[in-house]
C-alpha cells in the first residue's frame, strides 16, 4: 500500500524461553497503521507466544518493544498496552462464564460506571455485535456460560473492537475464526477490512490460508520461535505459503473414499439419533466405517447431539441407539478436555487405563510406550511427555486429546469441532489416520465449522434449531447446498 | 555432591516432606525443652495417637481429592456410632471381635451411602449433606448406645494398644495401611479416576471415566475409615464415647491440607498425612511442654500451621 505509514508496532530481537523450550528466538515485526498482517506458521512455531508478548500478558527475556514510536521496556504490561490501544482476542476464550454478555464488556472499560452502566454497557456490545455479525442473536442479558462456544467467540471478538475512552489502535485475533462457521467468520473478515480502511491495524492468526491469503495486507510466517519469511500478501500464493511454513505435504484433495457411500447399506449401523424433544426434524445415522459430518451454523444443535450420543453409550435410550464404546474428542478442550495438573501422557492415557493394568496396577511402562507412540504419530512438540499438559501451544493440547480417542478401543469417535487451532500440516495427518481407522471399521461422527473439512465425509447431516434438517450423500454434497440448508425455513 | 543436592532439591519438590520437617522441628523444639528426657516416649505417644488421625485423614483425602466443595463432615458422628456399635456387637467377649469389628465397617459404609444418596439424588451441596448427616448419625449413636460405656474384649484392648520397641502396633498396621492407600491412589483406575474428577469434573465423564461410582465410593470410603478408626478408638480408649469423634470433624481436613494435598482437588498425598498428624499432635505436646496457657496454645497452634503451609508453599496457582 502507500509508502511510510505510521509505525503502530516494532519489536526487535524479541525472545522468551519456557524452561528448554526456546518458544521464541530473536523475533522482530513491524505493523503500520491501517495493515492487517497475517501471521502463520505451525502449532508451537511460536505465534501465540508474540502475541501475549505484545498484549503485555508475557515478560521476553530480551528484546525491544516499540509501540507507536517510544520504547516500553520495563513497565510494559496489559494495563499498558490497554493504554496504548492495543487489544486481543486469544484462544483460550477470557470471558468469565458467571456474568452477563453487558457485564463482560464492561470489564475492559472502567469509564462505563454510575447509574445504569449495566444498560450502557448491553448497548455497547449489542451494538459492536450487530454491526459485525448482523443477525447473531445473542442478547445483552445472557449469561456468557450458558452461551455455545461460536457465539462465545463472537461475544469476545466484539468486545476486543468496542471503544470508550481508551484509543484502539491495533487488534490481535488468534484463531478468530476457528470456532466459528463459514458465515459469521465472513462476516468477521469483512468487518475486519473494513475498520483497517479506517486506520485501525489487525494482526490476524489463523491456520485457514485461505483467509490470511484474501484479508491480510501483508504475511508473516514462523517457524520454530523465529520469522522465516515476510512479504506482501500478493507475493504469496497457497503452495509458496505452505512451503514456508516447512511443509512438503500438499493438500492433497479426497480422491480414494468414493465407493463407500454406495454400498451404504451393506454395513450394519452403529449410531441412529434424533435429537431429543425434536421429533419434527430428521434422524442422523452411521453405519459402521463411515464418516458423517455434523454440519450447519455453529451452535445449532451439533454438539448436544453428540453429548446425547456419548451419553446413550452402553445404556437403553429412547431416541438414541449406540452399538459400541465411544470415545469424544473436545473441541472446548479446557472446559471439556484437558486434565491440566496432568503430563501429556496422563492426559493421553487417561481413556485407555484398563489397557495398562497388570494385576490391578497401572503400568508407567505401558503407560509410557502409548504416550511415546502417539507422539510420534501425532508429532507433539515437545521434549517430554511427562512434561504438564500446559506446557504445549494450544494445538499440540488438541493433538494429545485426539490421541486420548483414537488410542482408545472405542468403535465410534464423535469430534466436537476438534481441529480448533490445529495447523494444516497436523490437519493433513490427521484426516489420513481418520480415514485409515474408518477403513479399519471405526465409525466418525464429525462436526466441524469449516466447509472443507465435509470433504472428508462420506455423509453429511445439516443442522439447524437442533434438528436435523438435511442428508446429504458425498456425492451431493457441495458448499452451496450445505449453506441453502442451514438458513431454509422449510426443510 | 551434585547429585547429593537434586536429590535434596527433588526431595524439597515433594509436598509432603514440609509436613514431616515440621513434625521434626516440632519434636526438637520439645526434646530441648526437657533436655532429652522422655523423648521415646512422646514419640510413643505421639504414634498411638497419630494413627486414628491418620486413619480418618486418608478418607477425607480421597474426598478431598474429587474436587472443590467435596468434603466429608460427618465423621464425628460416625466415629461414635460405629464405637458404639463395635462395643456392644463385641459385647466384651474375644470371640466376638471379628463380628464387632465387621459390624462397625459395615455401619460406617451404611452412612457413607446415606451421604452420597443426599448428595446425588437430592443434589444437597456435600458440605451440607455430611453436616447434616453428622447431626442425624449423631442422635442415632445416642439412641443406640444410651450413654452406656461397654468394655471393649481384653483380647481387642490389648491389641489396641500393645507395642513392639516402643512402636504401637497399630501404628506398623497403620502405615502400611497407608501404603496400600498410597498405591491405589496412584496406580489404580480407581485412584487415577479420582484424580480426574477433581481437576474437571465434566472433562472426566467425557474421558470414560465412571464418574458417579468413583464419587459414591469415596464417601464410601470415608466413612468406612471413620468407622474401622471408631471401633480401634473405642479398644484403645477402653470403651465407645459419644464424644470420641470431636476433635476429628476440622483435624481431619487440617491433616489433609498440611499433608499436601490440593485443595483445589486432583492432587491427592498419602504421606503428607502421616506427617501433618504426627505434627498435629508433637504441636500440641510441645506446647504442653513449654506449659502455655490454653489462650497461648491456640494461638500458636494456629500460626505455626499457617507457617508450614506457607513455608511449603500450598497450592501452587493454577494457569
Amino acid at each position: 500500500m502507500s509508502g511510510s505509514k505510521r509505525q503502530i508496532v516494532r519489536l526487535q530481537g524479541v525472545a522468551k524461553r519456557f524452561g528448554a523450550v526456546h518458544a521464541l528466538a530473536g523475533v522482530d515485526l513491524d505493523v503500520e497503521a491501517g495493515q492487517c498482517l497475517g501471521l502463520v506458521g505451525h502449532n508451537g512455531a511460536g505465534k501465540s507466544t508474540l502475541m501475549h508478548v505484545l498484549a503485555g500478558t508475557l515478560a521476553p527475556d530480551r528484546g525491544a518493544i516499540v509501540i507507536d514510536g517510544a520504547p516500553r521496556e520495563g513497565q510494559y504490561s496489559v494495563a499498558a498496552a490497554h493504554r496504548l490501544g492495543i487489544r486481543c482476542v486469544f484462544q483460550e476464550l477470557s470471558l468469565c462464564p458467571n456474568l452477563t454478555v453487558a457485564e463482560n464488556a464492561r470489564i475492559l472499560h472502567p469509564a462505563v460506571k454510575g447509574w445504569g452502566w449495566r444498560g450502557r454497557a448491553g448497548r455497547m456490545i449489542a451494538d459492536k455485535l450487530d454491526e459485525i455479525f448482523p443477525g447473531h442473536g445473542v442478547s445483552a442479558d445472557d449469561v456468557v456460560g450458558d452461551l455455545a462456544l461460536g457465539k462465545r467467540q463472537m461475544v469476545e471478538i466484539a468486545r476486543a473492537f468496542t471503544v470508550t475512552d481508551e484509543p484502539l489502535h491495533l487488534v490481535i485475533l488468534d484463531e478468530p475464526t476457528s470456532s466459528l462457521d463459514s458465515v459469521t467468520a465472513e462476516q468477521l473478515l469483512v468487518f475486519v477490512r473494513k475498520i483497517v480502511d479506517e486506520g485501525v491495524s489487525c494482526i490476524l492468526i489463523s491456520h485457514l490460508l485461505g483467509e490470511v491469503l484474501g484479508y491480510c495486507d501483508r504475511i508473516v510466517v514462523m517457524r520454530d520461535g523465529q520469522v522465516v519469511a515476510a512479504r506482501a500478501a500478493g507475493e504469496f500464493d497457497r503452495h509458496s505459503l505452505v512451503s514456508a511454513m516447512g511443509d512438503v505435504a500438499e493438500d492433497k484433495k479426497t480422491a480414494a473414499h468414493e465407493a463407500r457411500s454406495a454400498n451404504r447399506d451393506a454395513a450394519p449401523v452403529c449410531v441412529r439419533a434424533r435429537p431429543r424433544g425434536k421429533a419434527a426434524g430428521g434422524e442422523l445415522v452411521a453405519h459402521r466405517g463411515e464418516i458423517i459430518g455434523l454440519s450447519g451454523l455453529a451452535g445449532h444443535g451439533q454438539t448436544e447431539l453428540l453429548l446425547q450420543i456419548y451419553q446413550a453409550a452402553g445404556r437403553r435410550d429412547r431416541d438414541t441407539e449406540v452399538t459400541g464404546p465411544v470415545a469424544l474428542v473436545a473441541g472446548d478442550r479446557q472446559a471439556d478436555g484437558v486434565f491440566h495438573l496432568w503430563s501429556i501422557a496422563q492426559n493421553v492415557t487417561v481413556r485407555s487405563m484398563r489397557r495398562m493394568l497388570w494385576h490391578g496396577l497401572i503400568q508407567p511402562a505401558r503407560e509410557a510406550a502409548m504416550a511415546a507412540d502417539w507422539r510420534q504419530r501425532m508429532r507433539i512438540r515437545t521434549p517430554d511427555m511427562n512434561n504438564p499438559i500446559l506446557s504445549l501451544s494450544g494445538g499440540n493440547q488438541q493433538k494429545a486429546l485426539f490421541a486420548r480417542a483414537l488410542g482408545s478401543d472405542a468403535e465410534i469417535v464423535l469430534m466436537d469441532d476438534p481441529m480448533r487451532g490445529v495447523d494444516i500440516g497436523t490437519k493433513l495427518e490427521v484426516y489420513d489416520i481418520i480415514r485409515a481407522e474408518a477403513e479399519r471399521g471405526r465409525t466418525f461422527l464429525w462436526y466441524t465449522t469449516e466447509m472443507d473439512e465435509l470433504d472428508n465425509c462420506d455423509h453429511v447431516y445439516v443442522f439447524r434449531n437442533g434438528q436435523v434438517v438435511a442428508d446429504l450423500p458425498r456425492g451431493e454434497m457441495t458448499e452451496q447446498k450445505v449453506l441453502q440448508s442451514s438458513f431454509e425455513q422449510v426443510a | 555432591m551434585s547429585t547429593a543436592m537434586v536429590r535434596i532439591r527433588v526431595l524439597l519438590a515433594r509436598p509432603w516432606i514440609w509436613s514431616f520437617l515440621g513434625a521434626l522441628a516440632v519434636w526438637l523444639a520439645a526434646e530441648l525443652f526437657t533436655g532429652g528426657q522422655g523423648a521415646g516416649e512422646l514419640l510413643t505417644a505421639t504414634l498411638s495417637f497419630a494413627v486414628f488421625m491418620v486413619i480418618v485423614g486418608i478418607g477425607q483425602m480421597f474426598v478431598i481429592s474429587t474436587g472443590p466443595g467435596n468434603v466429608d463432615l460427618s465423621i464425628p458422628a460416625t466415629i461414635a456410632l460405629t464405637g458404639a456399635v463395635a462395643m456392644k456387637t463385641m459385647g466384651g467377649a474375644d470371640a466376638m471381635i471379628l463380628p464387632g469389628m465387621l459390624a462397625a465397617l459395615a455401619a460406617g459404609a451404611f452412612v457413607g451411602a446415606c451421604n452420597y444418596g443426599l448428595i446425588r439424588l437430592l443434589r444437597i451441596p456435600p458440605i451440607i449433606a455430611t453436616m447434616s448427616a453428622n447431626f442425624l448419625v449423631m442422635s442415632t449413636a445416642i439412641a443406640y448406645g444410651r450413654g452406656l460405656k461397654v468394655k471393649p474384649p481384653p483380647l481387642f484392648a490389648d491389641f489396641t494398644t500393645a507395642q513392639v520397641a516402643g512402636i504401637p502396633v497399630l501404628a506398623i498396621c497403620t502405615a502400611i495401611f497407608a501404603a496400600v492407600m498410597g498405591v491405589v491412589l496412584h496406580r489404580t483406575v480407581y485412584g487415577r479416576s479420582v484424580h480426574a474428577i477433581g481437576q474437571n469434573r465434566r472433562a472426566a465423564r467425557l474421558a470414560g471415566v465412571a464418574v458417579d461410582r468413583t464419587r459414591f465410593l469415596v464417601y464410601v470410603l470415608s466413612a468406612t475409615f471413620a468407622g474401622l478408626c471408631g471401633a480401634l478408638l473405642a479398644g484403645f480408649s477402653g470403651g465407645s464415647s459419644l464424644s470420641a469423634g470431636e476433635t476429628y470433624l476440622l483435624a481431619s481436613i487440617a491433616v489433609v491440607v498440611i499433608g499436601g494435598t490440593s485443595v483445589a482437588g486432583g492432587r491427592g498425598n498419602v504421606p503428607g498425612i502421616w506427617g501433618a498428624a504426627l505434627f498435629m499432635y508433637l504441636l500440641e505436646a510441645m506446647l504442653n511442654t513449654y506449659g502455655a496457657g490454653a489462650g497461648l496454645r491456640l494461638i500458636l497452634t494456629g500460626l505455626i500451621i499457617i507457617l508450614v503451609i506457607t513455608i511449603a508453599g500450598g497450592d501452587r496457582p493454577q494457569r
